[in-house]
């Protein structure tokens, strides 16, 4: 009666009735690999609320003031007010430290899941024609949540961010012409500045959660209107959606997700020890740290930095800063990449045809091949960021690990992307091959109580398509006439056994 | 089915046992590491209870749901149509059309004027420091130096007396026997019994330059690993950095206190493109 009066209510205010009834059936496929995407909206969902709650005693002040709170190591020292707002919230404010924890382990978690969702949308073709759109829109994603979690960690103000910021800022110093404007501008002077704590609080408490929310609910509203993709299976064409539908199955399992999640985040937030900032101290732009390594996503940044040879050319009086092909034009390219390859893929393979039906890697053995060149790329400039450590663990020189690592950026993504070309080519050949010219055998039960297995001719399979499939089944033919019986009996014959068939 | 919903059944219990558990912590005064276990108990198993009701106890075939047909014959055009049909009436007015281009692109430029409150201009900022003829050299907390009180191979943050603390006015004190040394021409008397300073600002990211390596009487920036040869001007040997670290000449004053004898020789900080 409630509901009925509730959906009556809505649809003569919002003719809401039919949209409803559609959304409420709406379909989303069922695979683990579609949860990742899931994790990354989840997870900005528990940084908006944890930051909400920090942002309540945070203070992004530079003023200096003498830190007089529990944490008795650092007591008399003269103390930033929002280093000193931080270790308020970390020793004083009650469950300020869990809230602070969780918080950053949910950003490292964030980009994390959003970089392994891109990761599973190329290997899988899902960013084909009509999604192109929506790839742009999540390659967008990547770097605001990239750009957050930066904003985020300089905002402490201690030790270990401020040598971040620093670094960052001589790398928008180093573009050529407007570099020295561009970044007085946005830091308000030359470094150490006043106003950058107040103006990357602005950055990372409005101006980006505002775009990640719009491009996020943008990313959203098209997977819904375009619905979600699927692999290749029974029943699945390029024409339906088969899983589960929004209400209440999906609803039910996505909602489980959330709550999993916020609760792994509350561990590792109660448990596991986070940006100890009152270990690092207060910044001093004259107090070195080492060794120094930023947040994971940014470490192939700080990678390349160190990688890159000293090597600054000069034409007049002007000069090409060595900052500038490591810390601009490097991840320029290949952002630029990663955000045009539908277009670039396009052009290669050209084909222009609508895709909803996922691929397999071995499916596209280029692609393959380019994407696992990328990641190993990256990967690599990764490592690189903590070389320091890399060196200290094998014993080596960092001038000797650097060369290896040089070599390696360059041989490494290629020898791996050949390496997966050939692999994913062989297993489609093999694949094909298995459909085109299926091996089969008929297992025949002698009178004596024996098998014979007899091979069957590609051509006749029509007469021994039965004991054929059989056959392919294995020795578990048996169990799965028992459990075809007992999915028979439970109202859905068919389905498990079509699954297990697939793809041959 | 039963034994799913009953094991949802237990998770929920668990959660409103770690949630009372949760808020009694909290009444006591808090503690990190009980609030996060509780926390992740009592959201993590209404998870738990969540996904086994939706795939286990919600049983049933998969849901099929046909995806939109391509628009139908006409749409298309139609659409085309509505575009072009409005876009030719606006183009009539051409006239129209110039100025209001050129109306929106005057307000594009003042609005770009706003920007410029950002920040002030760079001026000759990035060419100077506090450094002047005659600055006395000092520590961190003020105490002056005198050219012998630095044991060789041993390093001082040092800063001009009127600017401790600079950022980019920080240097590097260190010592060396003078029979080394191998500066570049014109450095002659910069370095008053082997004391030489040198920015602390890296050329190649502007970390601090603060770990000395004594068997390479080299300085080494922690971030990037770029090492500078205190004996030849602090030339770059191995990492990123391409410029060496200015060096500030010293002298002794009629005290006997270390001072500059004028400002760095070059600008300090990370290059940039038409820095010298």
């Amino acid at each position: 009666m409630i509901v009925r009066n509730v959906v009556e209510g809505l649809d003569e205010r919002l003719h809401a009735a039919s949209f409803a009834k559609r959304s409420l059936r709406k379909v989303f496929p069922d695979h683990w690999a579609f949860m990742l995407g899931e994790i990354a909206m989840y997870c900005f969902l528990i940084l908006v609320l944890t930051g909400t709650f920090l942002t309540f005693f945070y203070v992004a002040s530079a003023e200096e003031t003498t830190y007089v709170g529990p944490y008795a190591p650092l007591h008399g020292q003269q103390v930033s007010v929002a280093y000193n707002s931080v270790l308020r919230i970390s020793f004083e404010v009650r469950a300020g430290l869990v809230m602070r924890q969780i918080h950053h382990w949910a950003a490292l978690v964030f980009v994390g899941a959003i970089m392994l969702h891109a990761i599973r949308v190329f290997f899988t073709g899902a960013f084909r024609k009509p999604r192109d759109i929506n790839w742009l829109i999540g390659v967008s994603l990547m770097l605001l949540g990239t750009a957050a979690g930066f904003t985020g960690y300089s905002l402490p103000d201690d030790l270990l961010s401020g040598t971040g910021l620093r670094i960052a800022y001589s790398a928008v110093l180093s573009i050529p012409f407007v570099g020295p404007w561009i970044a007085y501008l946005i830091f308000g002077g030359e470094f150490p500045t006043h106003e950058m704590l107040s103006r990357l609080f602005v950055f990372h408490v409005f101006l980006l959660p505002a775009l990640i929310a719009g491009a996020l609910s943008a990313h959203l509203a098209l997977v819904w209107h375009q619905k979600h993709t699927q692999f290749r299976g029974p029943n699945r064409t390029e024409d339906n959606v088969v899983g589960s539908s929004l209400w209440p199955r999906y609803t039910l399992k996505s909602l489980g997700l959330f709550f999993v999640i916020a609760g792994v985040l509350a561990m590792l937030g109660g448990l596991f020890q986070i940006n100890p900032v009152w270990f690092y101290g207060p910044f001093d732009p004259t107090v070195p740290t080492s060794p120094a390594q930023p947040d994971w996503y940014v470490g192939w940044l700080e990678g390349a930095l160190r990688l890159a040879p000293s090597f600054e050319p000069q034409l007049g009086s002007w000069r090409l800063p060595e900052p500038f092909v490591p810390g601009v034009v490097v991840p320029g390219i290949f952002f630029t990449i990663l955000a045009l390859w539908p277009w670039i893929e396009r052009r290669i393979t050209g084909d222009r045809e609508l895709h909803n039906l996922l691929e397999r890697p071995r499916d596209n053995p280029l692609r393959s091949g380019v994407g696992v060149a990328g990641v190993t790329f990256i990967g690599l400039l990764t490592l690189a960021g903590s070389n320091d450590l890399l060196a200290y663990l094998f014993q080596v020189s960092v001038e000797g690990m650097n060369a290896v690592m040089r070599i390696l950026l360059f041989v490494a993504p290629v020898v791996n992307g050949l390496v997966a070309y050939t692999l994913c080519r062989e297993m489609k050949n093999r694949d094909f091959h298995k459909f085109s010219h299926p091996e089969r055998v008929a297992l025949h039960r002698t009178a004596e109580g024996g098998f014979v297995t007899v091979s069957v001719e590609p051509g006749s399979r029509d007469a021994f398509s039965h004991e054929a499939d059989r056959a392919d089944h294995g020795e578990d033919g048996a169990e799965d006439q028992e459990r075809g019986a007992e999915h028979q009996a439970a109202g859905h014959d068919g389905h498990a056994d079509a699954e297990h068939q697939w793809p041959g | 089915m039963r034994d799913a919903a009953r094991a949802a059944g237990m998770f929920l219990l668990l959660s409103t046992g770690a949630s009372l558990a949760l808020a009694l912590v909290y009444i006591l005064g808090g503690q990190p590491q009980l609030e996060g276990t509780f926390l992740a108990i009592s959201l993590g198993s209404i998870g738990a209870a969540l996904i086994l009701w939706g795939k286990r106890i919600l049983e049933g075939p998969d849901d099929v749901e046909p995806r939109e047909a391509p628009s139908p014959h006409g749409e298309v055009e139609a659409a085309e149509e509505a575009v072009e049909d409005g876009g030719e009436q606006i183009a009539r007015r051409r006239f129209l059309i110039r100025l209001l281009g050129a109306a929106g692109g005057a307000l594009g430029v003042a609005l770009v004027f706003p920007i410029r409150s950002l920040g002030p201009s760079p001026g000759n900022t990035l060419y100077t420091t506090p450094w002047k003829k005659g600055a006395r050299l000092v520590t961190g907390d003020g105490t002056p130096l005198r050219p012998t009180e630095l044991e060789t191979a041993s390093i001082v943050t040092v800063f001009p007396e009127n600017a401790i603390g600079s950022a980019d006015a920080q240097a590097v004190l260190v010592r060396v026997d003078p029979v080394n040394l191998a500066l570049p021409g014109a450095r002659d008397g910069w370095a008053p019994e082997g004391n030489l300073c040198y920015s602390k600002v890296c050329t190649h990211a502007g970390c601090p330059v603060g770990l000395y390596v004594e068997t390479e009487h080299a300085l080494r920036c922690p971030c990037h690993q770029s090492t500078f040869n205190v004996y030849t001007g602090a030339e770059p040997v191995s990492g990123p950095a391409v410029r060496p670290l200015p060096q500030l000449p010293l002298e002794v004053d009629a005290e006997g206190y270390l001072v500059a004898g004028g400002g760095f020789s070059g600008p300090v900080g990370p290059s940039f493109w038409n820095m010298p």
